[in-house]
């Protein structure tokens, strides 16, 4: 038994296999499946909504995640770098980057919607706006953190700005790229959920407004349970071979 | 490239303390040539612009009144630098570093298999430099400096701070891979033991305002011992001649 509970995916097994457990046990004392429903009601619901229209919507709105996702590490990664290099230019934008960072961002989609419409354009630009103020706070601190003696060394042989940024100053950020997609991914697709319950006709956000008009809790838990997978994959299968890849010689 | 002509005006360092401005002269008329080949030490105490004279040879540091030429236009001069602390890429494993200067020519491959092989660390081409011994670090610099096969080596205070068995070791890495390429050498170091044993030429920098105190060709045949009669003898009339200068 010991040299069992030594193995750590075993470790983590038991941990997932507890929270069922405790679901399950919970869900029997409530025993109403509109409060909560048991682990193999959602099970069966899955493979209900697998059948009809779930990986639709699920596909929809990844789409959605993933566009945001890259013009967000994208826009705000240029402006946390230029911000972090240029101390003039930082202190024009801090008191922007401040007032975005505190903007809430219901009041963004909000605003978005208003002004551009229900459509995706509108959808999409909401969630990178929220998502570009937290990308440019953490690049704009990586870039400050620089370490200006090994510019020198590129400057000593020659090497063109271009070159310089490229072999000397992109691998010095990669850690904070590495955690600033981390913690985008997981807020960008709880963004994206709210703008599509609240200005949108299809993907998980949409899906979920319309069980909870119906008071369909196992629905709502088997959608979740879904997507939150599929991000968990993208986590592991993704973003951390990239992260030992981009810092193995830390 | 036949010799540098270093032709120092003004160099001045603003200071600020206490939201005063002030100006600290470092260099005034400082003047001097080296031939090609030649081993230079420059020897002085700390902070009398050993690593600032550097950095305008350099041309890290622009910001002065003077010139320095090298008979080669600037974009196309070949100088290498080996910093006081060995600033190798923590993200390059130790022959990638040694590659980093040369990496755009074809035999870059060979050149940094090669030179890491003289340091002796072809064991550990693969290794990340957070995995190295401190003096594995600074052969591999040392071999990095070598690496463009330069015109004229910078070396700032290489040895400093690792016990003493290492740094002979790589005073004598850096004088054969010296008599290798032969490039210019200007190195600096408030280590004096050191500076003789090295050089062809020690030059003595003043406190600041700094100027050339004396300028001496050290003939005494190599390998040089420190402990030996001759080196001892010139370092004790080198060291009474500079102190008697300064006094006066």
């Amino acid at each position: 038994m010991n040299t069992i509970l030594k193995n750590e995916l075993f470790r983590r097994f038991i941990s997932i296999f507890f929270l069922i457990l405790i679901w399950e046990i919970i869900s029997r004392i409530v025993d109403d499946t509109i409060i909560l429903p048991s682990p193999s009601n959602v099970a069966e619901s899955i493979k209900y909504h697998a059948s009809q229209d779930l990986f639709h919507h699920v596909y929809i709105t990844l789409l959605r995640v993933f566009v945001a996702f890259f013009l967000a590490m994208i826009i705000g990664s240029s402006i946390g770098i230029v911000m972090g290099r240029k101390t003039k230019i930082d202190d024009y934008l801090d008191g922007w980057l401040i007032l975005a960072l505190n903007m809430p961002a219901l009041v963004t989609i909000i605003l978005c919607f208003i002004w551009f419409g229900l459509n995706e354009v509108a959808a999409v630009l909401a969630v990178t706006i929220n998502k570009i103020p937290t990308v440019t706070v953490i690049l704009r601190e990586g870039t400050k953190a620089i370490d200006e003696r090994l510019i020198q060394v590129g400057k000593i042989y020659n090497k063109s700005r271009f070159e310089i940024i490229k072999d000397i100053l992109i691998p010095q950020l990669y850690p904070y790229f590495v955690s600033a997609a981390r913690s985008g991914l997981a807020l960008i697709w709880k963004i994206v959920l709210v703008v599509e319950l609240l200005g949108r006709s299809n993907g998980v956000g949409f899906k979920i407004n319309e069980f909870f008009s119906m008071f369909d809790t196992t629905s709502i838990l088997a959608y979740t349970i879904v997507f939150v997978l599929i991000i968990m994959l993208i986590e592991w299968f993704l973003i951390k071979p990239c992260d030992k890849k981009l810092t193995e010689w830390r | 490239m036949n010799q540098i002509n270093i032709e120092i005006k003004k160099k001045i360092f603003p200071l600020k303390t206490q939201n005063k401005q002030s100006q600290n002269l470092i260099f005034k008329n400082l003047n001097f040539t080296i031939k090609k080949g030649q081993f230079v030490s420059f020897f002085g105490p700390s902070g009398c612009g050993k690593t600032t004279l550097l950095n305008i040879i350099s041309g890290l540091d622009k910001d002065f009144d003077g010139s320095v030429q090298t008979y080669k236009d600037a974009t196309n001069s070949n100088i290498s630098y080996m910093f006081q602390a060995p600033r190798l890429f923590p993200w390059l494993t130790a022959i990638e570093n040694i590659k980093y200067p040369i990496k755009k020519r074809k035999n870059c491959e060979k050149i940094a298999f090669e030179l890491i092989k003289k340091i002796g660390l072809e064991k550990y081409k693969n290794q990340y430099p957070n995995k190295l011994s401190g003096g594995m670090q600074r052969r591999i610099a040392l071999a990095r400096a070598f690496a463009p096969n330069p015109d004229i080596l910078l070396l700032d205070e290489p040895f400093i701070s690792i016990d003493k068995k290492v740094s002979n070791l790589l005073r004598k890495l850096l004088v054969k891979l010296w008599k290798k390429y032969k490039p210019i050498i200007v190195f600096v170091t408030h280590d004096l033991d050191e500076a003789i044993e090295l050089a062809d030429r020690i030059c003595f920098l003043s406190n600041l305002p700094s100027k050339i105190l004396l300028d001496y060709e050290i003939n005494l045949r190599r390998p040089r011992n420190q402990d030996s009669k001759n080196f001892k003898t010139l370092k004790r009339l080198l060291s009474s001649t500079t102190s008697l200068k300064k006094k006066r």
